[in-house]
């Protein structure tokens, strides 16, 4: 071991109560920057995926339609109002050719193609208003998990079977092998049998929400071999809106990421960054005050000694790293004792923090990289912190300090 | 006998020091100093509160550095050294031995004498503990090698320092007070303890006292007056005007 570690490791076992209390500090400002960085992320990453539970990542809808005016304004003079168009429910031109591009996108998991427009859901005098989803199953489970929240019967579409939501199934009094009247103001109506039924977590969902077959769809909403909507999923979520951007440009269609349609939601995440990270920041400086003010008192204590060590032939860069070892010793052992307070508050938290069914709200996520980043910080932190007393330290007059008798 | 003698261990040429150099306060404590002192001396450095002996002393051992003047510690000229060089070559030339004794209280009786060696190499090793218990033997204090100075009586703890201020060898000591804190028999005790350092390995010492009674044991006398040395300049055997006694104070 080389002398200025043998110092410092004495120094600090000698100042037992100093090197308490500095590494208490580091090990509760270390505990609270992790457990509410893991709180915050674990937080929004439950937040994230409630919102993604229902929804695809990425929508693409045919462009809207646009008024044309009879008369050009630029070269007549003339005093016209443009109404906008009402949009009716369009099929997206060449989709099927549009499909397989879309799905070789950089990025893109899984694609869906859909037909949903407005209809009635009827049974005896029972009239519900719900969202006609014509979906092929297999391609759409890859988009919303829905086969996992089915609380009745299967996520089954064939024929005429279709699949309801659980407050639909309650409002019109059906259970799985029911019939339903699905009617819509294209004048088309049919009958289907209830396969399954959902609860997805959302009340207008599960009462809005009907899935069919597509062809059954088609057919219902006037749209023969057309579709209204491409659903996707990407692999990186908060890469969804450059993705759908590229695909605006590319096709000329619309397409809406889920981070544009829930902009409410990722604006109250930034300013959620914003105060973890405003806390951190100040959690951090109090932490460094701490270690510079104990430090700045432990070379006032020693300057005797540090006098001596520099008679005896230490250099003032020795004496120099002697205090910055203290300051990063005790950051690191500081930062070790929090980890594990931060994991054992995480630990209660998951287990005070639960829902009605036991399981935890959400799970603070702690990880290795959450862990070394804020080690590594604490250590530049107290390293920033000794320099102060480290310099201080090393500009004692030898004289001076032995004079101190 | 004094024609063979070799190179002193330390001479000052012409050495002055001064405070607050351009300051209106600007004062100059010593004036010219010229000194040496031979290998193997046991030297007493005497003269009255105020007459510049704690400078001179820190300027000996490379504490400071003189306003004017030269210093050749051990052959080497120390005023062309920079820092570290200095800093170097008073870790290897010279001991120093306090009034209170100074001693690192965090360190072990035998880890304190360990300390300059440790300092010098950087890592211990055997041979530096084996050193230092060698010299705690001989200043009789091989019994209290694990214990801290906290736990040892004043005089146990200067033999202590005087074992630390040995343990790189060096060829001069220096000693400021080192009895001034001390009882007449345990001051005796460590001054015999000096002495017999000093015969037995022929290092050089020299020694600020009050205590006149001690000052007459050593073998010459240096005494400082105003910043002048007014006796004692050269060892007795160049100049014949010292002998016990003799001072003025």
């Amino acid at each position: 071991m080389p002398f200025e570690l043998i110092v410092a490791l004495r120094f600090l076992r000698e100042g037992r109560m100093q090197t308490a209390l500095i590494l208490g500090g580091v090990a509760i400002g270390v505990a609270v920057v992790v457990f509410i960085t893991g709180l915050v992320q674990g937080l929004q990453a439950s937040l994230v995926e409630r919102t993604l539970g229902s929804q695809a990542h990425i929508v693409i809808r045919p462009p809207e339609e646009k008024a044309q005016p009879a008369v050009d304004r630029k070269t007549a003079d003339v005093a016209a109002r443009v109404e906008a168009r009402p949009q009716r429910l369009r099929s997206i031109d060449q989709w099927e050719a549009l499909l397989p591009a879309v799905a070789r996108a950089p990025g893109v998991v899984a694609v869906s193609p859909m037909a949903t427009g407005a209809a009635f859901a009827q049974r005896g005098t029972a009239s519900k208003s719900v969202a006609v989803r014509g979906v092929d199953p297999e391609r759409y489970r890859r988009i919303v998990r829905i086969h996992e929240d089915m609380v009745a019967g299967e996520f089954r579409l064939s024929g005429t079977d279709g699949v309801i939501g659980i407050e639909l199934a309650k409002d019109l009094g059906v259970t799985v092998g029911d019939k339903v009247r699905l009617a819509t103001p294209e004048g088309r109506d049919d009958v289907i049998t209830v396969a399954g039924i959902f609860d997805i977590g959302n009340k207008d969902l599960n009462q809005r929400w009907v899935f069919v077959t597509l062809k059954l769809a088609q057919t219902l909403l006037d749209l023969p071999g057309g579709v209204s909507t491409i659903e996707l999923t990407v692999s990186d979520i908060f890469a969804a809106e450059p993705a759908a951007a590229r695909i605006e440009r590319e096709t000329g269609l619309l397409a809406e990421s889920w981070m544009k349609t829930n902009a409410q939601l990722l604006a109250a995440m930034r300013n959620q960054n914003i105060s973890t990270g405003t806390i951190r920041v100040f959690v951090t400086l109090v932490v460094a005050l701490g270690i510079a003010s104990v430090l700045v008192v432990w070379v006032v204590q020693k300057q005797k000694e540090i006098g001596i060590l520099r008679a005896m032939g230490a250099g003032r860069l020795r004496i120099m790293a002697v205090f910055l070892l203290q300051g990063g010793m005790v950051a690191l052992a500081g930062s070790m004792v929090g980890s594990v307070l931060a994991a054992v508050l995480v630990r209660i938290f998951a287990r005070v923090f639960v829902n009605a069914d036991g399981t935890p709200m959400f799970v603070p996520e702690v990880g290795a990289t959450l862990v070394l980043t804020t080690w590594a910080v604490a250590l530049l932190t107290g390293l920033l912190a000794a320099a102060l007393p480290a310099r201080r330290a090393a500009q004692l007059d030898p004289v001076a300090a032995i004079r101190l008798g | 006998m004094s024609a063979a003698r070799p190179e002193p261990i330390l001479v000052l040429e012409g050495v002055r020091k001064s405070y607050n150099v351009g300051t209106p306060v600007e004062a100059e404590i010593l004036h010219g100093i010229d000194v040496a002192v031979e290998r193997g001396e046991f030297a007493a450095l005497i003269g009255p509160s105020g007459s510049g002996k704690s400078t001179l002393l820190n300027i000996i051992g490379l504490l400071e550095r003189p306003t004017a003047g030269k210093v050749r510690v051990a052959g080497r000229e120390s005023t062309t050294l920079d820092e570290t060089g200095l800093t170097e070559l008073r870790g290897r030339t010279l001991g120093f031995v306090f009034q209170f004794h100074h001693l690192i209280p965090a360190f072990t009786a035998l880890e304190n004498v360990m300390m300059p060696m440790l300092i010098d190499r950087g890592r211990p090793d055997a041979a530096m503990r084996a050193n230092a218990l060698e010299l705690l033997g001989e200043v009789g204090l091989e019994a209290a090698a694990g214990k801290k100075p906290a736990q040892l009586s004043g005089g146990m703890q200067q033999r202590v320092a005087i074992a630390r201020a040995l343990s790189m060898r060096p060829p001069i000591v220096l000693a400021d007070e080192p009895t001034g804190n001390l009882d007449t028999h345990t001051a005796d005790e460590i001054f015999d303890l000096m002495r017999r350092f000093n015969s037995a390995h022929g290092i050089a010492f020299v020694v600020v006292t009050h205590d006149r009674r001690l000052a007459a044991r050593c073998d010459r006398r240096i005494e400082l007056v105003d910043g002048q040395i007014v006796r004692g300049a050269a060892p007795p055997w160049k100049e014949e005007d010292l002998r016990p006694g003799a001072r003025a104070d």
